[in-house]
């Protein structure tokens, strides 16, 4: 439903009536300018549950953010903001965190929320249901509540990104006296989440919408400022895009339109794009070669794949124009970035004479090399990604065989390393220690999706990685990390190029929509419509 | 020609061929049934893969917990076994990716696809032998150009294509209708306000659907129209002076309807699968596009579930439209 002139001047009315009673704390905003209203939006794909700290895919974690709490949230810059945690501070040996919780936060069901349900998620849900979170809190030798409202996290190390780690998708503080005792994946609450958030579950109707309404108990007072966000599920895109451009929708982020109509809706007076929102997340699409055999293990056949790439054209041809080409392992949107390694220009006499060099000689059809690329099936983009790379290699005699497949029969073969070439964006989540150096490290080379499936090792690059994660100080971290890419790039086991955006695209009267690095997946409480 | 009335559908005669079917179609779908366990289990990947793809990040404990939560370390023959015993015993089994029974799951898409995939089938198979019947009676005449074009033009333009289009002109241009969804989110409506509402949102996917049906009956009925026009039965109740209302309704529709009939069977059998593609451009929540899901998310068991779903429907149709004909033809009685 979208909401007209005069429903909206209506819920104006109505809103300047709570007003009123509202007036006993003093404040002279006036709420009756923002109040009130129903936001629609897009989700797609469909999430197969609502608990972000069960499932970890972006449509959850967009309804997660609005109904359950993080500790922190994060800034563009990716400094840390209270959310939960009102303040928060670090021993000097780095190695305790005492974070001061809120006061009077209620669960959806009117339960108090105290620290004892940050120390059930982080000590007995998060390391069932969630293994990158698992990862992390592993560091922990204790995790405590001194009283209600203290948490205090022990580290057996000191782990320089901990504090990274508090965000709604690590760190989503769940309800012990829902899930005690229970089976994590199983409970119903899963489906019908009670979370402390602004707002509450309402109804979801499968592939349709779900339906969120304001929490009139929400922590902070007059917030959030809407009635009900509404999430429509919409599977194809080309309805995506008429459906915002003729207002069924107000909202739409990530990948919900297809780039060319991201491009033409920006353009439109009605809506606001923007790019901003994605620091925390900053994936760089890249190709990663498995190391492993010939001819890929000898840096020269690499050099020479990545000279053969024109980044540019991927850019803007591929992604659109949303993208900045890529020079190394680390997004510069994100932190500790270093620009300044060995460049890959486009140029494929370079790549030929690196092939010469090693002396793979054309065969009689004109081929130096033939390698395996799955193709990763998330859509028409990465499709014509790879299509270009093959025709791009091509020019220097590597034939390069495309293997399509679905989601599950590509994540087998990257899994198992059985490929050559491999074309993804993982996300960097806020910094290299946990979401960068997990691809490189030889400690991590698992038959497992996400970790250092190319075979990569480099004892060099472990010790960095390794005294970097620990380094209290930033700018001694920032030094080692700027050695650390150094190395990578002249290894180059990986292409790295692009750092990708993705355009959020919203009504103009929508206001405070895009306000942190984690964008929209934000709790949405101090989004209003403006009259 | 006898009447339809001096005919007991039901005779002893006939339940004894149709008792005979129905123990084959038991058979067939306990076949089927293997065949699907066998077929969805061949595909590379399983669900352990794809929820860590979709995680951003994983580790062996958590595959080894996920693929125990599945069954999917046990062995194929147990597992084929275990799936057996729970099909005797209609229970469709648990959906470990929604956790949720899989006749739940089914139950609740049931709805929304009947609805769309029944309307399209009466505007198709009505439109279809209307019209076509109508093409067939004035073969080579302007209207039979007219609607053997269009019925051609139809068919031969792709579905996803079609119900863009249609978007385009009725819910972006002219503003009549919503371009997506099952009904007005949010409205609380009841009663005869929330199916004149469903009813808005229903009429451009049915129709989308419909008119690609409409158009391969429209074709069938009046070729089937123009070939029974030149048998010698026709001919005769022309020569005995019967009226051309009368040589229409009585002898040349029945005989013209057997090709509809078989081809409105098969489609019939297929209703309940849902359209992937209409209910994906209209936002539909209908099975078809589960099914899609659940392939792409190898949920094996809602998978399952439904194929066992539709091979019952399909087998139950079948057996209804071979009873149809001996209703339409009586000389079929006899076979």
């Amino acid at each position: 439903m979208m909401v007209t002139k005069r429903q909206f001047n209506k819920l104006l009315l109505s809103a300047g009536a709570i007003c009123f009673a509202d007036l006993s704390f003093g404040s002279t905003r006036a709420y009756g300018q923002t109040r009130g209203g129903t936001l629609n939006a897009v989700l797609q794909p469909e999430p197969p549950m609502l608990n972000i700290a069960v499932n970890q895919q972006t449509p959850t974690q967009t309804i997660a953010g609005k109904i359950f709490l993080s500790l922190l949230t994060y800034d563009f810059d990716l400094k840390p903001l209270p959310s939960l945690a009102k303040s928060w501070s670090i021993s000097a040996d780095g190695k305790t965190y005492t974070f001061k919780l809120e006061q009077n936060v209620k669960w959806h069901d009117g339960q108090p929320l105290t620290a004892d349900d940050v120390v059930y998620t982080v000590t007995e849900f998060l390391p069932v249901t969630n293994p990158r979170a698992k990862a992390i809190f592993a560091r922990c030798e204790s995790v405590t509540a001194p009283d209600p409202h203290t948490v205090v996290f022990k580290l057996k190390q000191p782990f320089a990104a901990f504090l990274g780690a508090f965000d709604i998708a690590t760190l989503p503080v769940m309800p012990k006296h829902i899930y005690a005792g229970t089976d994590l994946q199983k409970n119903p609450a899963n489906f019908k989440p009670i979370g402390s958030g602004p707002y509450k579950f309402k109804e979801w109707v499968r592939g349709s919408h779900i339906h969120l309404v304001r929490n009139e108990d929400y922590f902070k007072p007059g917030k959030p400022y809407l009635d009900a966000i509404i999430y429509r599920i919409v599977p194809d895109g080309a309805s995506r895009a008429v459906a915002i451009e003729e207002g069924q929708v107000q909202l739409t982020q990530w990948t919900d339109l297809e780039l060319f109509d991201a491009q033409r809706l920006a353009k439109n007076p009605k809506f606001v794009m923007t790019t901003k929102g994605y620091e925390y997340f900053a994936p760089i699409m890249y190709l990663e070669m498995n190391v492993r055999s010939a001819p890929l293990n000898d840096k020269r056949f690499r050099y020479a794949i990545s000279h053969a790439i024109d980044r540019e054209f991927v850019r803007d041809k591929i992604l659109y124009g949303f993208g900045k080409v890529a020079t190394g392992p680390i997004s510069s949107k994100t932190r500790f970035y270093d620009g300044n390694v060995r460049k890959f220009d486009y140029s494929i006499a370079k790549a030929t004479a690196l092939l010469d060099e090693m002396g793979l000689k054309p065969d009689s059809e004109g081929v130096r090399a033939r390698l395996k690329l799955p193709v990763a099936p998330y859509g028409e983009m990465p499709a014509r990604a790879c299509e270009y790379i093959r025709q791009s290699l091509a020019k220097i005699g590597i034939a390069v065989t495309l293997e399509t497949s679905d989601a599950a029969g590509w994540a087998q073969k990257i899994a198992n390393w059985d490929y050559d070439l491999n074309l993804t964006w993982p996300f960097q989540y806020g910094d290299p220690a946990i979401g960068v150096t997990r691809l490189y490290v030889s400690s991590n080379i698992h038959k497992v999706l996400f970790s250092n499936t190319i075979g990569y090792s480099n004892p060099e690059v472990d010790r960095l990685a390794d005294a970097a994660a620990a380094e209290m100080d930033e700018g001694k971290r920032q030094a080692l990390y700027s050695q650390m890419q150094k190395i990578l790039v002249e290894d180059s086991p990986i292409a790295w190029l692009v750092e990708m955006e993705f355009p959020t695209i919203y009504d103009k009267r929508l206001q405070n929509v895009v306000t942190t690095g984690i964008g929209i997946h934000e709790s949405f409480d101090e989004v209003y419509f403006k009259g | 020609m006898t009447n339809w009335s001096d005919k007991t559908l039901l005779s002893v005669a006939m339940l004894k061929p149709v008792l005979a079917r129905v123990a084959k179609m038991v058979g067939v779908i306990i076949a089927v049934a293997i065949f699907n366990f066998f077929l969805v289990h061949a595909a590379p990947g399983d669900p352990a893969l794809v929820i860590a793809g979709q995680a951003g990040a994983t580790d062996e404990a958590y595959m080894a917990r996920v693929r125990a939560a599945y069954g999917l370390d046990q062995p194929l023959t147990t597992q084929l076994t275990g799936y057996l015993r729970k099909v005797v015993t209609l229970d469709l089994g648990y959906s470990y990716r929604q956790q949720r029974p899989v006749a739940e799951v089914i139950a609740e898409r049931l709805g929304p696809t009947i609805l769309l995939t029944g309307t399209a089938f009466i505007i198709s198979l009505v439109g279809g032998i209307v019209l076509g019947g109508l093409a067939g009676v004035r073969a080579g005449k302007f209207s039979d150009t007219v609607i053997t074009v269009l019925s051609l033009v139809v068919y031969a333009t792709p579905v996803f294509w079609l119900g863009i289009m249609l978007v385009l002109l009725f819910a972006v241009q002219l503003e009549w209708l919503p371009p997506f969804g099952y009904q007005t989110v949010g409205a609380d409506l009841a009663g005869w306000a929330l199916w004149l509402d469903r009813g808005r949102y229903l009429l451009l996917p049915a129709a989308t659907l419909g008119l690609l049906y409409l158009a391969i009956y429209a074709r069938l009925m009046r070729a089937s129209i123009i070939e029974v026009s030149h048998q010698d039965f026709v001919k005769t109740a022309r020569a005995k002076g019967a009226g051309r209302s009368r040589v229409l309704w009585r002898h040349m529709l029945r005989n013209a309807l057997l090709p509809v009939v078989t081809m409105a069977g098969v489609q019939a059998g297929t209703l309940i699968g849902g359209s992937v593609v209409i209910e994906t451009i209209f936002a539909w929540p209908g099975l078809g596009r589960l099914t899609y899901e659940a392939v792409l998310q190898r949920d094996y068991q809602l998978l399952l579930g439904i194929f066992l779903v539709m091979s019952i429907v399909v087998a139950i149709f079948n057996l209804v439209t071979d009873l149809l004909y001996r209703v339409v033809d009586p000389r079929i009685r006899s076979v």
